[in-house]
């Protein structure tokens, strides 16, 4: 890696900083502005994202590739950022997300608060660092940076059942973020480090009683990520949380639980991998346990839900529970299945809230409702280029019925797309143990796995069934939507992306798979982190 | 002093624990300001304690570890004061907004029967 693009690490985090900060002076009243150059940010961070994962896939295992040492301090004492296959997938999924999400939100919902366009490039300047940061507290200091934006975000729009969702919403999100404290000072008091590859080398030579004040923080900092994750006992505020906020909010949220399933990973793998001597595996136990039960709890939600908000909010609750588990089951062959379930779902759920929203407009008095808020809160002047951009398309059912099909086939993981991909690649990993009887090989926790997966597919098409009947065969007084071709459009791409993948699921799953084999590979990776040249050849 | 430390944030952390399971949104958000002055004081224990030691330069005893405090814990309490006080300040607006839009001030925004 040349000098210059060693340097493009850094501005997936700085640009969004920098747009998000010089945009905020700027007039509301130029909000077409605004979010052109949003845009052009997070495309910029789109680019980038896609060359720092080619050189990831191409060059990630050579030592020194992809360590970015801020201040050119090497590692255990400086503030380094880790690129790896990973976080470079993590990177692109954000900044693909942002973009369909900025585009959707500026046919009409940008307008209805202040600085929409500011808080996301800051959102998103908090993730990409949540991604790359290599030490626990800048990992919190991102963590936080993304939180407070998404806290704005989620009252973005105003009204009382927002503004209540955003009261629980914060409330939970402050408490955990103590806990991630308490967590990270305990470890660093014992270890005396926050740099994860450092941590990972570290924790095999403590004594004993060294090791459980470890894992105590170690656990303490868990539930942190796993309350943003949403695992089952802690999770009952993020249905009403998603479902309240705006579509193109919502779409971006679904990234935000990925964070805690990346940071938990991270963790789980580099910390705790097979490096970490008697640490090794430290609470797959309480992992698998919970997501097992959230799938179980996501299932139940999603066969109650009457609104489709609330049914995409326990989608995520299944997604989630699914990642965990599979986890904590911890099986080699298992790991690149999920994370191309992560990929798959993150994108399925975030196309379907935004489709949401684009279907209930026609069904009942909610959009009259919308539209009432919009302007009891908006902003009054409205913008006349705005509604020269729209154009009612005829066909719309016929658009929303069908990218509505295509949700149901992949949130219930139906051949041949790649929510089937992703769970058959999961299967697929757990049944893979060559020269073991099957029978004995698998586990009672491998088979309940086995079943949850297969049933919360059931439960989601049984869902998404009913509601489609509902809306789009047997609606009596509904009216066509109007739509605007720029609302549909990142539906389509979304869904057209999941399509591609399902296409490329070959080279996907190489990917995938390397990214897994690097993740099980714990003592190079710190070795490669630690021993990572100062620039300027020292 | 160790035991005036722990015995504080010890006192801290059950009062801000309690105060958030409380149904009024004023008990909860000074139920997070005790949590995070816990949390704070926490984290400064976590550099081990130390009296009259400065956490970065000491010429009498330059070079010698021994003669510092850990300067780490110190630089992380003050990032994590600056955050935790912007996030109550951010609380407290949602909090009034909250109280403006449901004029009561309980955390789901509608009495309960007997509280």
């Amino acid at each position: 890696m040349t000098d210059w693009l060693q340097h493009l690490l850094i501005l997936t985090i700085l640009l969004p900083l920098a747009v998000g900060a010089a945009l905020i002076p700027v007039d509301e009243r130029n909000r077409m502005l605004k979010g052109v150059f949003g845009f052009g940010s997070t495309l910029i961070v789109f680019v980038v994202a896609m060359i720092l994962m080619r050189i990831a896939a191409n060059a990630g295992n050579q030592p020194g590739t992809g360590i970015y040492q801020l201040g050119n301090w090497p590692a255990p004492f400086g503030i380094v950022l880790v690129l790896d296959r990973l976080s470079a997938l993590m990177l692109c999924l954000t900044a693909g997300l942002a973009l369909a999400a900025q585009v959707y939100s500026m046919a009409r919902w940008h307008t209805a608060g202040h600085h929409f366009h500011s808080l996301f490039q800051l959102l998103i300047a908090g993730l990409n660092g949540a991604f790359l940061t290599g030490d626990l507290f800048n990992l919190f200091v991102f963590f936080e940076m993304m939180l407070a934006a998404s806290y704005g975000l989620l009252l973005h729009g105003s009204g009382p059942m927002r503004v209540k969702a955003g009261l629980h919403y914060i409330a939970i999100n402050l408490a955990a973020s103590s806990l991630f404290l308490i967590g990270v000072s305990l470890i660093y008091g014992v270890t005396g480090t926050l740099n994860m590859a450092d941590l990972a080398t570290k924790l095999a030579t403590l004594t004993p009683d060294n090791r459980q004040l470890v894992e105590a923080g170690a656990a303490i900092l868990g539930i942190a990520f796993l309350v943003k994750a949403g695992m089952w006992p802690l999770s009952f505020w993020l249905p009403p949380a998603y479902a309240a906020a705006t579509p193109p909010v919502a779409a971006v949220f679904a990234i935000l639980t990925k964070v805690g399933v990346y940071i938990i990973v991270r963790l789980h793998f580099l910390v705790f991998g097979a490096a970490a001597g008697a640490s090794a595996g430290f609470g797959q136990d309480w992992l698998v346990a919970g997501g097992m039960l959230t799938i179980a709890f996501g299932a139940i939600g999603v066969l109650a839900s009457q609104a489709m908000g609330r049914l995409a909010g326990y989608s995520v609750l299944v997604s989630s529970g699914t990642l965990l588990a599979a986890i904590g089951l911890g099986h080699a062959g298992m790991l690149a299945g999920a994370l191309f379930y992560l990929v798959s779902s993150t994108l399925t759920i975030s196309a379907f809230f935004l489709l949401i929203e684009l279907v209930d407009r026609g069904r009942d008095a909610g959009a009259d409702v919308l539209a009432v808020t919009m302007e009891a809160y908006g902003d009054f002047d409205e913008d006349e280029e705005e509604e020269e951009v729209g154009v009612a398309i005829p066909g719309t059912m016929a658009v929303l019925g069908l990218c509505f099909c295509l949700c149901a086939v992949l949130l219930s993981g139906l051949p041949p797309l790649s929510g089937f991909v992703a769970k058959f690649a999961i299967l697929r990993g757990l049944f893979d143990m060559p020269g073991t009887d099957l029978a004995t090989a698998m586990s009672a926790a491998d088979w309940t796995y086995v079943v949850l997966l297969i049933l919360s597919g059931l439960a989601a098409m049984i869902a998404m069934n009913r509601i489609g009947i509902r809306t789009f065969w047997a609606s009596i007084e509904g009216t066509v939507p109007r739509v605007f071709v720029i609302e549909i459009t990142p539906v389509v791409v979304l869904l057209a992306a999941c399509i591609f993948l399902s296409l490329q699921a070959g080279p996907a799953m190489r990917y995938m798979q390397a990214t897994a084999d690097d993740l099980l590979n714990p003592l190079f990776q710190s070795e490669r982190i630690l021993s990572a040249p100062r620039a300027g050849g020292q | 002093m160790e035991l005036i430390l722990s015995a504080g944030i010890g006192a801290l952390t059950a009062s801000g624990v309690y105060l958030l399971l409380r149904p009024r949104t004023y008990q909860v958000i000074i139920g997070l300001s005790l949590l995070s002055y816990a949390v704070n004081l926490f984290i400064f224990g976590m550099g081990r304690l130390r009296v009259n030691a400065p956490p970065v330069l000491n010429p009498a005893g330059a070079g010698e570890l021994a003669s510092y405090t850990d300067p780490v814990p110190q630089a992380l309490v003050l990032t994590a004061i600056v955050i935790s006080f912007a996030m109550t300040a951010l609380f407290l607006v949602v909090l009034l907004a909250s109280r403006g839009f449901t004029g009561t001030d309980h955390v789901d925004g509608r009495e309960q029967r007997h509280d």
